[in-house]
């Protein structure tokens, strides 16, 4: 991590984008927004634009990777080149490889698989344009995604990024505090269950404030939880259905 | 997508499971007990640092290269430090040569990060010309032999071998890099600890073997530097945690990784 370079909190403990220490960015989720697609949402979460998509439980292939017991479960997290400062290779990196896999683990213990032996579940994250915690809202759009496509499921499973600034635990990092703070921790559980299925971390944390960052990111969880279970609400129980579902190009605003 | 792996058949997997329900593993070992580390460093000539660690049966071989290098064009003045690992066909019968499937890719940036966000290395002072010339500091490490627990070995691995290597003293005469032809420590600030914890149903075990691995539910890392800090982290392996667990990680993380640092500074004969 680089040292800090300036001032991520004021003296009143504002933070660049104006957001005290225990705020979420502006969020926004919707579901059902890739017509081919068995399930998809679309989120924006601060700057994020990321649309999850789920196929199947379909055929798999390569058929002898099939398991006997239950789904295999595929993920692919992606980055438009145009979506960050300077174009992005679209090859996918080595960051994407692993991201895709962590994705596909917090993704995973949610999931009835054994519901739908020799098939497979295929999970696409494709990030349109990216600010901070670009994994944790894919994880989220994913889980409403995996929801939306009628996959059996324990619980939804939510992410939610918390990080260090100035010194002080601050929930839902923004772009410039992930690449100037002191700290990152990238976060995802199931809120019914009480289990932690995603958790990584860069930076400086004492046993104390690991601790707080660990309760922080479960508040902020929580309220990205309700917001998830409206979106879900309102594509089956407002009157619409799943065969009046927008379109990317109606749920997206012109910037 | 998980490639070919370890398989343990259904009466082992019953086995552990039921000797961990009495608090014991297999192997003898407490469920916080770390199995046995030794570390042999110098043992290449051709690296300027080198360490050969087995961790149980698990066998890995890192090797540090410097050199002159150009920096990165957003840190000019800073030196690079690269960790890469591979593991070889030749260390467990399922493997096959190929390209680095994502298990590998992960592993290696798992131990790059523990390095990098320890600060370890002080990349600072490894700049020769601002935004021309660099120290490079590349660590590769060799998987020799698979069995379990390959994010720890790995890194401590790659710690001994940084610790014990020395680099080329450069300067710059006239606008060209020439090496002064002494060798000097690499400049060390912390010592980053890497342990990782599996959770197999529902009960947590440090250092997992190959076998323990196969059955586990879901893994955790945690770096601790010298302080007593946490410093990096990745949960691995499609189960889950409590929270609750991952604090009762983070304080073995620390209280193992007192024990083995200082295992690591005598094995590289580090202050």
């Amino acid at each position: 991590m680089t040292e800090e370079k300036r001032k991520l909190m004021d003296e009143n403990g504002i933070r660049t984008d104006g957001r005290r220490w225990d705020e979420l960015r502006p969020l926004k989720m919707e579901v059902g927004v890739v017509r081919n697609a068995d399930g998809s949402a679309l989120i924006e979460w601060g700057k994020n634009k990321i649309i999850a998509a789920v196929y199947g439980p379909k055929e798999m292939h390569p058929k002898h990777l099939e398991l006997a017991d239950r789904a295999f479960l595929k993920c692919r997290y992606h980055m438009a080149p145009f979506s960050v400062d300077e174009r992005k290779n679209p090859a996918p990196s080595r960051r994407e490889i692993e991201i895709s896999k962590v994705i596909r683990e917090a993704l995973q213990p949610a999931l009835f698989l054994e519901d739908y032996p020799r098939t497979a579940i295929q999970v696409y994250v494709e990030v349109l344009q990216s600010d901070g915690g670009s994994r944790v809202a894919g994880i989220t759009a994913s889980a409403l995604a995996l929801a939306d496509a009628g996959i059996n499921m324990r619980d939804l499973v939510v992410g939610c990024a918390v990080g260090k600034v100035d010194g002080k635990i601050v929930l839902d990092l923004n772009d410039t505090e992930d690449k100037e703070g002191s700290g990152d921790l990238p976060y995802a559980f199931m809120p019914n269950l009480n289990q932690v299925t995603l958790l990584q971390m860069d930076g400086l944390f004492t046993l104390d404030e690991f601790k707080q960052a660990l309760d922080l990111a479960k508040v902020g969880g929580m309220k990205v939880y309700k917001l998830q279970r409206e979106a879900l609400l309102k594509r089956y129980f407002s009157g619409g259905g799943p065969e009046t579902s927008t379109s990317t190009t109606e749920m997206m605003e012109e910037a | 997508m998980p490639s070919k792996s370890f398989v343990v058949e259904t009466i082992k997997r019953n086995q552990i499971i039921e000797a961990l329900s009495k608090g014991k593993r297999l192997d003898g070992r407490g469920l916080g007990e770390l199995r046995k580390l030794e570390i042999k460093t110098h043992v290449i000539e051709k690296a300027n640092g080198s360490a050969m660690v087995s961790l149980g049966n698990t066998q890995v071989l890192a090797g540090v290269k410097i050199d002159k290098g150009i920096p990165f064009p957003d840190t000019p003045n800073k030196g690079l430090l690269i960790v890469g690992a591979e593991v070889l066909p030749m260390a467990a019968a399922y493997l096959e040569a190929g390209p680095p499937d994502e298990s590998a890719i992960e592993l290696a940036r798992v131990v790059d990060r523990g390095v990098r966000e320890s600060e370890m290395i002080d990349v600072a002072s490894l700049c020769i010309k601002e935004g021309k010339w660099v120290y490079s500091v590349f660590c590769d490490v060799n998987i020799l032999n698979v069995d379990g627990n390959l994010f720890d070995a790995t890194s401590y691995a790659v710690v001994s071998a940084l610790l014990t290597a020395k680099m080329p003293k450069f300067v710059l005469e006239n606008d060209v890099v020439k090496d002064t032809g002494e060798r000097v420590p690499l400049p060390v600030h912390k010592i980053p600890i890497s342990v990782t914890i599996a959770n197999i149903n529902n009960t947590l075990v440090l250092d997992p073997t190959e076998e323990e691995e196969a059955v586990m539910d879901a893994r955790i890392t945690l770096d601790t530097d010298d302080g007593g800090n946490l410093c990096a982290g990745q949960k691995g392996e499609p189960g889950s945690f409590t929270p609750e667990q991952i604090i009762t990680a983070a304080e073995w993380s620390i209280a193992r990784g007192r024990e083995i640092r200082q295992k690591i500074k005598e094995a590289a004969g580090h202050g």
